[in-house]
């Protein structure tokens, strides 16, 4: 039997999107390597579609499309809000998901520009346009990543800042961005260490971080084992080189939103 | 679709006009109850509001896809799960774009004739497996079938619906 064959009936499982776990971990594995077996799910996917012909019934009511159209009209304009603001205020419009998902995804961009680049080094022409890309993500990445960037918190008035972390974490690339304000100082020679919880096995370090004179720190893309798939996020206070295994007690923790 | 690129609201209206009733009906199909239905369906509008790009016109037909997102979208609120695929990363073969009545009439009179032309066996893990969002073990434990003997039903079942739309 061959390689293929082995994967065929999980395929037709995947492309039903009724893989999970460690089953559709091991299908991911193989698509990400086997180019007859991407072009096989990508046909199993449209005979699901076929299937989905069979569905028959009522059109919806017309409140549906008014609700739609209320809703991309909403969005429409605050995203016109945006552009016509200033800088700082745009990043407010768009609060924490949506900022660290650009960072994210500017990083990852940043990343594979650098290959695409140096491998590309004769197309001057788009190596050119990948680099003002690069620059304009950059630049809009900024606000969040450079340690001169003032930063603000808004809690209820009635409470004290308390510290907080954010995580943001890509798994199909692997990439996490952390970002916390409000850290206690740290005693001589400690720090402060994250780890990614996953649904199986043990925690993973996912990087070692010292707050500035401000309380706020980051992290940004530590090394991490392939597609894990994270059920929390910890932190814990190390010695400041980092350990291997968290040391107890556990100070911020939090899972999915 | 270059309408909806430059976040033209009209271009919205018309794509909705289009494929609301396909993907109403995947999501009613799945979930059995209208209210559910037209949250699964804003939802998949929104998606494809937010995100046209997520879609490759040269890897597959629209309707196709938002056939496919939303079954799956109306499978994962069923069950109460997190969606795990993202909708970049689903590409699908060409299959019929199913915009027009007509079209997804006959094209639904088709896939009905090679269902019944399957074995009840088969019919009924495939529609397990595709409107009830079950997995091969639960359909295996279901009907005391050997679990490989499921998937491949359910694999089988499915390239035979592609055959038939290929001859």
């Amino acid at each position: 039997m061959s390689e293929h064959e082995q994967f065929a009936d999980d395929l037709a499982m995947y492309a039903l999107d009724a893989l999970r776990g460690a089953d559709r971990a091991r299908v991911d594995a193989h698509l990400a390597t086997c180019a007859a077996c991407r072009l096989e799910l990508e046909q199993l996917r449209g005979d699901t579609a076929l299937l989905a012909l069979s569905a028959a019934g009522p059109r919806p009511p017309q409140r549906a499309r008014q609700r739609l159209l209320d809703a991309v009209a909403r969005e429409a304009r605050v995203a016109g809000v945006a552009q016509t603001s200033t800088r700082a205020s745009w990043w407010g419009w768009l609060g924490w998901a949506a900022t660290a998902a650009v960072v994210v995804f500017a990083l990852s961009l940043w990343r594979e520009n650098t290959a695409l680049q140096q491998s590309l080094a004769s197309m001057s022409s788009r190596a050119g346009e990948s680099s003002r890309e690069l620059e304009e993500l950059r630049r809009v990445a900024a606000p969040i990543l450079d340690p001169e960037a003032q930063r603000v918190t808004l809690v209820s008035t009635k409470t004290a800042p308390q510290p907080q972390g954010k995580a943001f974490y890509l798994r199909s690339r692997s990439s996490l961005v952390f970002l916390a304000n409000n850290m206690p100082a740290l005693p001589p020679r400690k720090a402060y260490e994250l780890w990614l919880i996953p649904v199986n096995g043990a925690p993973i370090p996912a990087g070692v971080f010292k707050p500035d004179a401000h309380g706020s720190a980051s992290v940004v893309n530590p090394l991490l084992p392939a597609a894990v798939e994270a059920k929390a996020f910890a932190i814990t206070l190390e010695n400041e080189t980092g350990a291997t295994a968290p040391t107890m007690p556990i100070l911020m923790m939090g899972a999915g939103e | 679709m270059t309408g909806l690129k430059s976040g033209d609201q009209g271009a919205m209206a018309q794509l909705y006009d289009r494929y609301s009733s396909i993907v109403y009906a995947v999501a009613l199909r799945v979930l059995g109850d209208t209210g559910a239905a037209e949250d699964v369906l804003q939802e998949v509008f929104l998606q494809l509001w937010r995100k046209p790009s997520a879609f490759d016109a040269a890897r597959g037909s629209l309707g196709s896809w938002l056939a496919v997102i939303t079954r799956n979208r109306a499978i994962d609120f069923l069950r109460k799960r997190r969606p795990e695929t993202d909708i970049d990363d689903l590409v699908l073969s060409v299959a019929p774009d199913l915009a027009g009545d007509a079209e997804r009439a006959r094209a639904a009179e088709k896939v009905r004739g090679v269902m019944g032309t399957m074995v009840p066996a088969q019919r009924s893990a495939l529609e397990m497996a595709y409107w009830e969002g079950m997995s091969h073990s639960e359909i295996a434990d279901k009907t005391g079938e050997p679990l490989g003997t499921v998937k491949t039903r359910i694999r089988s079942g499915l390239i035979a619906l592609r055959k038939a739309f290929q001859g």
